[in-house]
């Protein structure tokens, strides 16, 4: 600390006249200082010995490079081009508060640039800043719809990520509170693992204000029937809220061309590390409509001019609506997110281009079946819904005999991260675990996982 | 250098395109492999692994770009980003230096490369750090449990207003506790976050002191009152020598009490939160504990509470058993998930590595050179025209950051507080944090000047607002067509609130503006 030398801490206590520094607190009534002295662990004041510490626990970890990962789950294992971590690393962004408009112009272009090529990839016109999760984003914009409606009922797949849900159930608030808004799940078509099309139009009312769905949903199963239930849900006024993951956005259908209202989803996918579940991020999204333009929660950046003709600058469009603003009357709250993650994002979109997306999203497609294919010719091993998906699919091992908890234990053995285990999650799907393959596998892990997996359940 | 001299600053000005309009049809910046001949050959086409009507018909309209020209559009944007690069003394926000051996560590494959559910035994090293990063939280603030899922302050405030509907569920009397105090100086998001969660919120005002009375607090609580979120110092350096018994008033009302540790910097090792009655408390691991900004997050809410609110704490609670490290989810009073997993880990690893870098010490040391700074810049802010320190009144020092305002001299010249921030840049100075809203403070601004600018930067910091003060009675029109060495000028702002105009995506400026450059 520059100033802990004790001549220059003489100078400025003698430029403001004040005897000692502790006179300076005397704002703090003796009774509120300290009981007991301050004991934290040793100081480690080098830089070498700190290294050192902070490497030596680390090590401790096991990491999805030196095993075989086929973990996702909302936390998912992709490439991440050097390029964006260079420019995440670049100490001017790193580092930023908050600055002007012109001081951190690049910065506030940077964030356009994320808005408006998810924008493309989502088609839709309206891109907000990220929020914390696609859990949150999901909070935020069923938080839009029933304001936007005066209802105050979600309508929601029973197969949803269980973390996300409860979530969305914070969001909506207890029974007691004045907004709380009712969570109804749906069931699903045993077949598809789609929505369950019969319960949804049996269950909508003039009571509802969103139906939300998910392509891929948590199993990982593409939404074949969404424009037909955004159809359903625009007939009783009711918002579609559709979740989907962007880095399928390059072969799937996007929500703004399916008829969704609002589209919301993760970040983490478009060149964030997993950083151990810190490395998520949730995008909300709407046409360009001022009814949903005047309900975002957080900060939407807006092109605009500048004093200097042709020249672009780059700022807060409606911030007065947030809680800055309004404080209890704005929508929502806002605060910091992960907006650095957005920069993130938008290097690599800018990296992969139209092209990019789709190669990415035609591997992923081929590994993922290729994957589902071989793991369910393992006797005992059976693939729940084997069309349909995206990355992620439903392995059910009940025709082994074995518990996913045993075989996931057996394959950590072997250097395998074997998928999540849903059998607590969802004990109706039996023992079951959410398998992951993307670009990040070659065919060689895939076809190691298949023969460790024979072995395992084998036995 | 010398308090006189001011740098002939410039910023990079690269009048970079927007990314949506360079490139090539055809040119690539990434590129992956196609899929192995054996597994096209046992599944065939991608088209036909998707369901049908499913597919994408037109490609997404994105740019195409080789790498370098991705590379350098992006190193230009970071050029043209002033981001702490010159001083920046942002109040509220303790801006501090943010090392750069943390970053590196935080990019180590043994945590970048880290999925959250492999089995605990392969997730040891990050639990330990998150473990002991905890414990020091508990030393600094008596608390007795940490969690870190919250994903910036406003969210840890969040945490607070979710934990006490849970806390007053058990007890049967969430129906009837549906108010909570907070005070006009709090952050706004505590008032934002408490309505959110379906509060109704009594904001308390200031009164003579700086802070409201003890009289207003008993006159708003009630069997209604939930809990109160506050802030101790506020953002004028001014600390309420009455909270002990504004927590003693809440608590016998039967309400929580919420300590919003956003400025802490003043008061760290030197109080503790628990001690004088605080039920809960949240630190921002990405201010006061040295983990980066990153222009609003990844960030960090810690939130720690006493052991009667734990059992209802968002799950999983990293916890140490028999030697080993275990994440804790089996919580059934949990109020449920803020968010997914259990936080932003590289920033709680950052502010770990601050801790143990200052030790108990250095984080004491750090207060006391907080305030000393913050004090020293008052002396001197105070002697230049046109300023005034809020709450004249109170002629005891300030804690770590004063609220200063410029309603004097924007009556003399017409220059106010906005225009004096987009001059600083022109210096290399980082604008300054203004104020919350409402603005107590005309024309406000709030220097927080934190343990790490030099006595020489803090000198600079002065010397500048003295020269834009001098220039603003000399010449107005200067400061207020300001800024002159930035990368853009002045923008236009009337276009950000028509929905005619306004445009959030490069889709909607083109369907609105044509392709023709900006409009205002």
């Amino acid at each position: 600390m520059a100033n802990s030398l004790s001549d220059i801490k003489q100078a400025m206590l003698r430029e403001i006249g004040a005897g000692s520094i502790e006179e300076l607190f005397e704002q703090i009534p003796v009774a509120h200082r300290l009981k007991a002295p301050l004991k934290l662990p040793r100081q480690l004041k080098s830089e070498a010995e700190l290294k050192r510490h902070l490497i030596t626990t680390l090590s401790r970890n096991e990491t999805c490079e030196k095993n075989l990962n086929f973990l996702g789950a909302g936390c998912w294992q992709h490439h991440v081009p050097a390029v964006v971590d260079e420019i995440v690393g670049r100490t001017e962004f790193l580092t930023s508060v908050w600055g002007s408009p012109q001081s951190d112009h690049g910065r506030n272009q940077a964030w356009f640039e994320y808005a408006s090529q998810l924008g493309e990839l989502l088609e839709m016109d309206v891109v907000q800043l990220p929020v914390y999760s696609w859990g949150c984003a999901a909070g935020h914009a069923i938080r839009m719809a029933s304001r936007l409606t005066g209802r105050h009922e979600v309508l929601l797949p029973r197969l949803i990520d269980p973390e996300r849900l409860s979530v969305i159930r914070n969001y909506c608030e207890p029974v007691e509170m004045r907004g709380h808004i009712d969570v109804v799940a749906l069931g699903h078509d045993r077949k598809t693992g789609g929505l369950d099309l019969k319960e949804l139009k049996a269950r909508i009312s003039n009571r509802t204000a969103a139906v939300y769905i998910e392509s891929p949903s948590y199993l990982g199963q593409l939404e074949g029937r969404a424009a037909e239930i955004a159809a359903i849900a625009r007939a009783a006024g009711a918002e579609t809220i559709m979740g989907v993951d962007p880095v399928s956005l390059g072969v799937i259908r996007p929500p703004g061309d399916l008829g969704a209202d609002i589209a919301v989803g993760p970040t983490q996918s478009l060149g964030v590390h997993m950083n151990c579940g810190g490395g998520v991020g949730g995008f909300i999204a709407s046409r360009d409509e001022e009814r949903y333009v005047r309900q975002y929660n957080g900060f939407l950046v807006s092109i605009t001019g500048t004093s200097e003709p042709g020249e672009y600058g780059f700022s807060l469009s409606s911030s007065h609506q947030t809680s800055y603003g309004m404080r209890e009357e704005g929508r929502d709250w806002t605060g910091n997110s992960v907006y650095l993650w957005a920069i993130a994002n938008a290097v690599y979109m800018s990296l992969l281009g139209p092209e990019g997306f789709r190669e990415l999203g035609e591997l992923i497609l081929q590994q993922a079946h290729y994957a589902a294919r071989v793991l369910d010719r393992i006797k005992g091993v059976k693939i729940l819904f084997p069309q349909g998906f995206f990355k992620e699919f439903v392995v059910n091992f009940d025709g082994t005999g074995k518990t996913v908890a045993r075989v996931n234990k057996a394959l950590a053995r072997r250097g395998i991260f074997g998928g999540k285990d849903l059998s607590r999650e969802f004990p109706e799907l039996g023992q079951s675990a959410l398998y992951c393959v993307t670009e990040a596998q070659t065919k060689e892990d895939i076809d190691r996982l298949a023969a460790a997996l024979k072995e395992v359940t084998g036995k | 250098m010398s308090e006189n001299r001011l740098r002939k600053f410039h910023a990079a000005r690269w009048d970079e395109p927007v990314v949506m309009e360079l490139g090539h049809p055809g040119r690539r910046g990434q590129t992956f492999p196609e899929a192995d001949p054996a597994i096209r050959k046992a599944v065939g086409e991608a088209a036909k692994l998707i369901p049908a009507g499913l597919a994408r018909k037109s490609p997404p309209k994105l740019p195409e770009l080789s790498e370098p020209e991705v590379q350098r559009h992006y190193l230009h944007l970071s050029q043209e980003t002033l981001g702490m690069m010159g001083i920046s003394l942002f109040g509220t926000c303790t801006m501090k230096y943010n090392a750069r051996l943390s970053e590196a560590i935080a990019q180590r494959p043994e945590l970048a490369e880290v999925h959250p559910n492999q089995p605990e035994e392969s997730l040891q090293g990050i639990l330990e750090i998150i473990h002991s990063f905890d414990l020091i939280l508990r030393e600094l603030s008596g608390m007795d449990q940490f969690i870190f899922q919250a994903g910036g302050g406003a969210d840890a405030a969040y945490t607070h207003c979710c934990i006490t509907r849970a806390y007053h569920q058990a007890k049967g009397q969430l129906a009837q506790r549906d108010e909570i105090i907070t005070s006009i100086q709090a952050h706004p998001c505590n008032a934002a976050t408490a309505a959110a969660a379906g509060f109704k919120v009594v904001t308390l005002q200031l009164e003579e002191n700086g802070y409201p009375s003890v009289a207003a607090l008993k006159a708003a609580v009630s069997d209604r009152t939930a809990a109160l979120l506050i802030n101790n110092p506020d953002d004028m350096g001014i600390y309420n020598p009455d909270i002990k018994e504004w927590i003693r008033i809440v608590h016998e009302a039967g309400g929580l009490c919420f300590y919003d540790h956003a400025n802490f910097n003043g008061v760290m090792g030197k109080l503790r939160a628990r001690e004088l009655g605080f039920d809960a408390c949240m630190f921002m691991l990405h201010k006061t504990f040295g983990a980066p900004k990153g222009g609003g997050g990844p960030a960090v809410g810690a939130y720690g509470c006493s052991r009667e609110l734990a059992p209802f704490l968002p799950a999983p609670v990293v916890a140490l058993k028999d030697g080993r490290y275990r994440l804790d989810h089996d919580r059934p009073q949990s109020t449920g998930k803020i968010r997914e997993y259990w936080g932003n880990v590289p920033q709680v690893l950052k502010a770990y590595a601050w801790a143990r870098a200052m030790g108990a010490e250095g984080i004491n040391e750090a207060s006391d050179l907080s305030v000393l700074a913050n004090n020293y810049m008052d002396e001197k802010l105070g002697r230049l025209r046109g300023l005034t320190r809020s709450n004249p009144g109170s002629k005891s020092w300030r804690m770590e950051m004063t609220r200063w305002g410029l309603g004097k001299l924007k009556e003399e010249t017409g220059v106010g507080t906005v225009d004096v921030a987009n001059r600083m840049a022109d210096y290399g100075i980082d604008p300054y944090w203004m104020s919350h809203e409402p603005w107590v403070v005309p024309e406000p601004f709030t220097p927080e000047a934190g343990e790490m600018y030099s006595k020489e930067d803090l000198d600079e910091w002065i010397a500048v607002i003295a020269a834009i003060v001098d220039e603003a009675y000399a010449d107005p029109k200067r400061v207020k067509t300001a800024p002159h060495a930035q990368p853009i000028h002045q923008i236009k702002g009337a276009a950000l609130e028509d929905p005619q105009a306004w445009a959030m995506t490069w889709r909607a400026y083109r369907r609105k503006h044509g392709k023709g450059k900006a409009g205002g």
